[in-house]
């Protein structure tokens, strides 16, 4: 989106350098590298279970890593205290996989939280912050609505609204569309976009949606076999030598030829 | 052997474990008790739930406890000619034991295994992660609220359970037995002491802490279960265990409470 930008131009917000991560016997991270660019919008892709949501959750401080560092706005997050770790995290907002929406909680206070906990404002400003949040998430109609109501493109929405509620600097989606038909993917999609245009925030994003993720994306980083097989741009991702890169593009997007006789061998093995 | 040694240190690991995540939390959940700005709304929900809501079945339990301590009282004492006494054998039992203990047991039933479900399934669908994202602290948003309600609730449904408990004693022991109602209640005056009364609240205070902190704490802390608390089978694991570990201590605290107190 902003790929005219110099690649190096920006300053590195988050930066993970070599971190582990074990569960029990299962090693899920095996010595991940990875920067995140102020401003720029990251796409972590590879197939399930790799691990792509245990990485965005390090970046929070919801996991603690068993060797390596996380460092968020150069400060290692797992070395903070509560209280610098709230201050780390008031930079955040997050999209969670099923949205985590508060499910006693009605639309409009599930949006009104982030304010309402962390802002001293007059319930008549919450109100008008979280209308215009839900208005530019064309939820005005909902506000009364518990989750269990909603359909799951609106739960994202509101999930949405709510991780955009205090203008973030950094934006977290794991699979924002994951269970969403193409239509509402674009949807969100636009709503992304939209957002990032007018707020300016960097965004992590993890997400099975190849290819149409790359439209939105300035880098693109391959999560296999607990490690960071590469991160470049989407142009040159698809067109990389790098075998797993490879193989995982042609998995996706479909076999890749270079020559129109390799098209003719592919197709003569068929 | 070497089978048997490995059970013995996997499950005293897990138990020191568990006592520190408990205590912590506790430490935690009190300390989050006073942080400013102080919300009231939250904790009136909270005393609302865990108090209000529970009234009828106190008031009931209440009742038929009185009744059948004024039954068997009456016949007991009848034994040795002292029917006079039966207001101030009700009033005791219920003030200094039962009264605490009952109205606990049915709370824990009633509000703490609801707490429990709840903090569980807010953890299980990622809504404490959520929240810790917002950086707002779930102990301050979450559990402080419902550990206030808890010591504020308590003590007051104890006392509705004593005194409708007094009553059901009155009316078996008036109603049934012609016991002189002035003698009842003459009996009581000059039998229960303050230090009765202080013994119970204290007991209820420290039930009321027992039953929020284990029951929140189990739920907040669901994922680490030993067991594997996942999804609806965890939560409703948990809350099994949650349910039966406050009521046992309930009856642990309330032994060492007077044995320490008399």
């Amino acid at each position: 989106m902003m790929s005219n930008q110099d690649d190096h131009s920006s300053p590195v917000v988050i930066e993970l350098s070599g971190v582990e991560k074990s569960f029990g016997s299962q090693s899920v991270l095996r010595g991940v590298n990875l920067q995140v660019r102020e401003g720029r919008t990251l796409v972590i892709v590879g197939a399930s279970g790799q691990g792509k949501s245990v990485i965005i959750k390090h970046m929070l401080g919801l996991v603690r890593p068993d060797r390596g560092s996380v460092k968020v706005f150069g400060r290692n997050i797992n070395r903070l205290n509560r209280k610098e770790k709230d201050e780390v995290r008031q930079n955040f907002g997050v999209l969670f996989q099923n949205a985590a929406l508060f499910d006693s909680l009605n639309v409009y206070d599930n949006v009104a939280l982030p304010l309402r906990e962390r802002t001293r404002r007059s319930e008549d400003e919450v109100r008008e912050g979280v209308m215009a949040k839900l208005g530019l998430m064309g939820l005005q109609e909902a506000i009364d609505k518990y989750p269990a109501q909603l359909s799951g493109g609106m739960r994202k929405r509101v999930g949405l609204a709510r991780a955009l509620m205090l203008q973030p600097k950094i934006v977290f989606f794991d699979e924002p569309t994951t269970g969403l038909d193409a239509h509402k993917s674009n949807e969100l999609y636009r709503l992304f976009y939209r957002t990032q245009q007018q707020l300016g925030y960097t965004a992590v994003i993890v997400s099975h949606d190849v290819p149409k993720i790359f439209k939105l994306a300035d880098e693109v980083a391959l999560l296999a076999e607990g490690r960071i097989q590469g991160c470049m741009s989407p142009e040159d991702f698809q067109l990389s030598e790098q075998p797993t890169i490879r193989a995982f593009v042609e998995e996706t997007m479909g076999h890749l030829y270079s020559s129109d006789r390799e098209e003719s061998n592919f197709y003569a093995q068929v | 052997m070497y089978l048997l040694m490995e059970k013995i240190g996997s499950g005293t690991l897990g138990f020191l474990e568990t006592s520190g995540r408990m205590g912590l939390f506790l430490m935690r959940a009190l300390t989050s008790m006073f942080q400013m700005p102080f919300k009231v709304n939250p904790v009136v929900r909270q005393v609302h739930f865990i108090g209000a809501r529970s009234a009828f079945v106190i008031l009931f339990t209440g009742l038929f406890t009185g009744m059948v301590l004024g039954l068997q009282g009456y016949y007991t004492l009848r034994k040795f000619g002292s029917e006079g006494f039966l207001g101030s054998a009700v009033a005791l039992s219920l003030i200094r034991e039962l009264g605490p203990v009952l109205t606990a047991l049915m709370v824990i039933g009633r509000a703490g295994s609801a707490i429990c479900a709840e903090v569980g399934i807010m953890r299980n669908s990622e809504q404490i992660d959520a929240l810790e994202c917002m950086a707002v602290d779930p102990f301050r948003y979450l559990i402080a609220p419902k550990l206030l309600a808890g010591i504020i609730a308590m003590p007051l449904l104890t006392a509705i359970f004593d005194v409708i408990g007094i009553l059901g004693g009155y009316l078996v022991g008036t109603g049934l037995f012609g016991i002189n109602p002035g003698a009842y209640f003459q009996g009581m005056y000059s039998s229960v002491v303050w230090a009765d009364v202080e013994m119970g609240l204290v007991k209820s205070l420290v039930f009321g802490l027992l039953m929020v902190w284990i029951a929140a704490c189990k739920g907040f802390y669901l994922h680490m279960e030993r067991s594997g608390g996942f999804g609806a089978e965890g939560v409703s694991r948990t809350t099994t265990d949650a349910v039966v570990l406050s009521s046992v201590s309930v009856l642990v605290w309330d032994y060492l409470i007077s044995a320490l107190l008399l």
